[in-house]
């Protein structure tokens, strides 16, 4: 068990069910993994103060199937077949333990959780790579590797120039017949994006088509977007002419896969918020972290193919020490992160937040490193949650100013949390602020150390 | 928020861009200053739009806060519960969203929406308020289930009533007797009468009922003050309120209130008075029933109940609630004189019938095939009038058959007649009815139990449960009276339950599996027993 700059290994706090079932892979795991989490199924269970959590769970078998779990990391382990991960065992365990019903701390590791936990912690201290979602460098012929990256480069600059001659199109023959043709034209461009293996150029088109059918206003919406994809394309043209890390954004923004090869930052980080959201193939995962230490945020991407959660799970509302590498590009705050190197415990206090001038002031800022930001994570202090008009609005508490929540998220139930949690009084909230107004993720209130996920 | 405007107040910049880019720059080219020169007009506006686009984002500003910001909400004084019971709240406020689409067999997880009450009522009791992020979750809960809703919105408090005014969806909460803050003090008199005379109908039946249950004199008072002006909707909705602390003090209102416009109205006058032994009205009737029934002793094998159904329905019976129409396929005469007897104290009855007890009445044959009309009506009565004497009476030994009881023979009509029991008798009473039919008629009759189960009751539908394992059937055959059980039983009993989850040596008389079956049920009992003690404990 490694313990870093003398971190409490066990300060006796309990996770609470919802940081449990966030690890669950999908629906179901979460259903099932809160139906095992009785005590009747389990027997021998125990933890050892230090992370590891264990007990056999009685299944429809004849022996028990015997399950691990390493707080760190967070790592499991289990005897059953399931195929996902964490299995419903390891997620009913975790539960049980969050209640305080497994068998207090301290306890000695059963010799068949022993083996398993004993090398998951040999290797943690050796020292094992940072990255465990980072895309694998390029091995082998790095030759082939170039002559591979070029034909693409040119595939997507032949896709780029067809696209600003569709844009010239668009434009000479006006908006308004654009917003009759419907949303056949711009499925057909995103597909010769995806044609030209540029994913990043294919999605925003695909945007583009959704403009014309949101609602009144739709015209200066849809010329800003033109605007921006016109941008990128030039800018994906002109590349060699930009400074190298406006053009590593290029390159990402227009859907090249980016490396985790930035600068390596070890510090305590507050797991704020995780989201999953689905187009019907991908579902994305995004999770926020910030530093305590550094102050820095930092954004976890990961990936599942339809129905499959994504790998990368994290307990929200905990903060856990941990080294996270950043991806190259200005403005870009994507990151990989690797093992927890210490058990999480609660958040005991919101990042340092700031008002609703310092919010839009920081979204001006970020976009000179990167143009095309939709938003930047923010934490707003002393606001409160105020009705205007068919929407809310975060307004100071000492001063006129507000900022609007973002219309999507106006009918979500979060946003009901964060006003009751306020119940018209200041309130600190973590969340992405953009040009479309602020998406609250995460709140605190008077209590600094209750952190509330508003997803 | 908000981005800067052009002084001029002609056209922005941006302005005419959109506009050219609306039209095509083929029909209405971008301004020269507007774009910069040597491009196509297509991308020289979009090079211009890009810039723009760029400048108003980054040009943000925050926007004006609205002027009237609405109050903070009022200050709750009661504690938040402790941490585990908060999560536990969580846990079962978010399995009941869960649960619904969850269909398929249970296994042996105990159902937590069903312990969601069990925990709002423990909770309440011990004086703690809801945790503000868990209210949104508990009004949708309370707006999806009736049955929660006073205990949910008690807990919820001002907080609760504060946030449910910021959302159309929890009006809910803001109508009825629920919204106990929105009812001025029933000592603050001037309130009273404001609310009374200037509010929303569910307001006033909100203040009506809880003066009511402060003071029933000066509700009725209240009342009456306004009553001839009421629409006929309102006046029923607000009489009913008088059944609570309903005295014979009432009398004089609600025997004016026969004389009412509304049928309605006039019928639940009757049956109010009718619940007042003493009332003129319960006199009347008591005359009118005597002359219907009389002790007939010509007979060789003792006396007997002779019944003379009334031959008519006149003005006089009708104004005192007697419904003349009987309903299609029952007799007149026959329906008349169940209202009759229904409606007359029983207290008439012994003195009629030869000073007999309750008891003895009710064992005394009748003519004419008339006793199932007696007797249910008599079981009316007693459950009209609250009779603890009638009511045992008719209900009979626990042990006879259920079908030749003394006229009770639906469950409903039994559960109700226990419900004018005390709590330990109607236990014991259960109890051995269980004990000597066993529980495939007990379900209604259960739910009329004081909760958690005495232990006489607890004690015998465990063993009636295990009697119907042994007996070879499925559990689901139980699945009813298994539900109730795992809400009501005293958690204690979880010890005596254990060695029941055992899967047994199957019989061969068995039916296939059944002895898994049970063993599973058993464990979700144990298990949903164990859990209550647990949060009750959490709680503490």
């Amino acid at each position: 068990m490694l313990r870093l700059d003398g971190d409490p290994a066990d300060t006796g706090e309990r996770w609470t069910p919802e940081q449990v079932l966030s690890l669950a892979p999908d629906d179901a795991s979460r259903k099932a993994g809160a139906r095992l989490s009785t005590a009747g199924p389990w027997s021998a269970t125990g933890s050892d103060g230090a992370g590891a959590v264990w007990g056999l769970c009685k299944g429809s078998g004849g022996s028990p199937y015997r399950t691990v779990v390493d707080l760190t990391g967070p790592a499991y382990t289990c005897s059953c077949p399931s195929r996902k991960f964490p299995c419903k065992h390891a997620l009913g365990l975790l539960l049980l333990w969050s209640r305080d019903s497994t068998a207090a701390g301290g306890a000695a590791v059963p010799d068949w959780a022993a083996p398993w936990l004993t090398a998951r912690r040999e290797r943690a201290a050796a020292g094992r790579p940072a990255a465990r979602t980072g895309a694998a460098r390029a091995g082998g012929d790095t030759e082939a590797a170039r002559k591979r990256a070029e034909r693409r480069a040119a595939r997507i600059t032949a896709g780029a120039t067809e696209l600003e001659q569709r844009l010239a199109d668009l434009l000479r023959g006006g908006l308004a017949a654009a917003g009759r043709s419907g949303y056949g034209l711009w499925e057909e461009t995103a597909a010769r994006m995806v044609d030209a293996q540029a994913p990043g150029l294919a999605s925003r088109v695909r945007e583009l088509g959704a403009v014309p059918g949101s609602g009144a206003g739709w015209p200066p919406r849809l010329l800003e977007e033109c605007a921006l994809l016109h941008l990128l394309d030039t800018a994906w043209l002109g590349r060699d002419r930009l400074p190298e890390p406006l053009a590593v954004t290029v390159r990402t923004r227009v859907g090249l896969p980016s490396v985790a090869d930035g600068a390596t930052v070890r510090d305590h980080w507050l797991i704020l918020s995780q989201d999953d959201t689905s187009d019907g193939r991908l579902i994305t995962r995004r999770i926020w972290l910030h530093g305590r230490d550094t102050g820095r945020s930092a954004l976890l991407l990961s990936f599942g193919a339809a129905g499959r959660s994504p790998q990368l799970a994290l307990p929200v509302g905990l903060m856990a020490q941990a080294d996270v590498t950043s991806h190259g590009g200005a403005g870009q705050l994507r990151a990989e992160i690797g093992d927890l190197l210490s058990v999480p415990v609660p958040i005991d206090a919101p990042p340092k937040g700031t008002d609703c001038a310092g919010a839009t002031g920081l979204y001006a800022r970020a976009l000179r490193d990167d143009p095309w930001l939709e938003a930047l994570p923010v934490t707003l202090s002393g606001v409160v949650p105020v009705p205007a008009g068919d929407g809310w609005q975060l307004a100071d508490a000492d001063g006129d100013d507000a900022l609007p929540v973002a219309p999507a998220v106006v009918s979500r139930p979060g946003l009901w949390r964060l006003v009751a949690l306020a119940g018209g009084r200041p309130v600190t909230v973590f969340g992405e602020f953009g040009h479309q107004g602020f998406v609250p993720l995460t709140a605190w209130s008077d209590d600094p150390s209750e952190t509330v996920p508003l997803i | 928020m908000t981005t800067r405007t052009h002084p001029s107040g002609t056209a922005t910049p941006w302005e005419e861009l959109v506009t050219s880019a609306l039209l095509g720059t083929d029909r209405r080219p971008p301004s020269p200053e507007s774009v910069p020169p040597g491009k196509e007009p297509p991308l020289a506006l979009l090079d211009a739009a890009a810039v723009e686009t760029l400048r108003r984002r980054a040009g943000l500003r925050p926007a004006a806060a609205p002027a009237d910001r609405p109050a903070a909400a009022p200050h709750d004084p009661r504690p938040e519960p402790p941490a585990a019971a908060r999560r536990r709240l969580a846990q079962l406020l978010a399995d009941r969203a869960g649960a619904a689409g969850a269909g398929g067999r249970r296994g042996t997880a105990p159902d937590l929406t069903e312990l969601l009450p069990q925990w709002l009522a423990a909770a309440g009791e011990r004086g703690y308020r809801a945790p503000a992020p868990a209210l949104p979750a508990l009004l949708d809960a309370a707006r999806a289930r009736t049955d929660l809703r006073p205990l949910a919105l008690a807990f919820a408090g001002p907080r609760g009533l504060w946030l449910a005014r910021l959302n159309p969806e929890w009006r809910f909460a803001l109508r009825g007797g629920s919204g106990s803050t929105a009812v001025p003090s029933p000592d603050d008199g001037t309130a009273v009468r404001r609310l009374w005379e200037e509010g929303l109908f569910a307001e006033r039946v909100a203040l009506l009922s809880a003066l009511r249950a402060h003071d029933a004199e000066s509700a009725r008072a209240l009342l009456a003050s306004t009553w001839p002006t009421e629409r006929a909707e309102d006046r029923l909705m607000f009489l009913d309120s008088l059944r609570t602390g309903l005295t014979g003090a009432d009398e004089p209102f609600l025997e004016q209130a026969l004389a009412d416009r509304s049928r309605n109205v006039r019928a639940t006058a009757a049956e109010l008075l009718s619940a007042l032994p003493r009332s003129a009205l319960a006199a009347r009737m008591a005359a009118r029933a005597a002359t219907c029934v009389a002790l007939d002793h010509s007979g060789g094998a003792g006396p007997v109940i002779a019944v003379e159904a009334p031959h008519e329905c006149d003005a006089l019976m009708q104004r005192d609630g007697v419904v003349p129409t009987a309903p299609s396929g029952r007799g007149e005469r026959s329906w008349w004189f169940g209202q009759l007897v229904e409606a007359a104290p029983l207290s008439t009855w012994p003195a009629r019938l030869g000073g007999r007890s309750p008891h003895d009445i009710v064992a005394l044959p009748v003519s004419d095939d008339w006793a199932d009309e007696l007797h249910a009506a008599w079981c009316r009565a007693a459950v009209r009038q609250h009779d603890a004497p009638w009511s045992r009476a008719l209900l009979g030994s626990p042990s006879a058959p259920p079908s030749t009881g003394p006229g009770t023979t639906s469950p409903a009509e039994r559960s109700k007649l226990l419900a004018t029991l005390p709590d330990a008798e109607r236990a014991c009473w259960v109890a051995d009815f269980i004990a000597a039919h066993g529980l495939s008629e007990a379900f209604q009759l259960l739910g009329v139990c004081a909760v958690p189960w005495a232990e006489p009751l607890g004690r015998a539908v465990v063993d009636a449960l295990d009697i119907a394992r042994d007996a070879g059937s499925y559990p689901w055959s139980f699945s009813g009276v298994m539900g109730l059980a795992e809400r009501c039983l005293d958690p204690s009993e979880a010890a005596r339950l254990e060695i029941l989850t055992a899967t047994p040596d199957e019989p061969e008389d068995a039916s296939p599996g059944a002895g898994g079956y049970w063993s599973e049920a058993f464990q979700r009992l144990v298990s949903t027993l164990r859990l209550r003690a647990t949060m009750h404990a959490e709680l503490a």
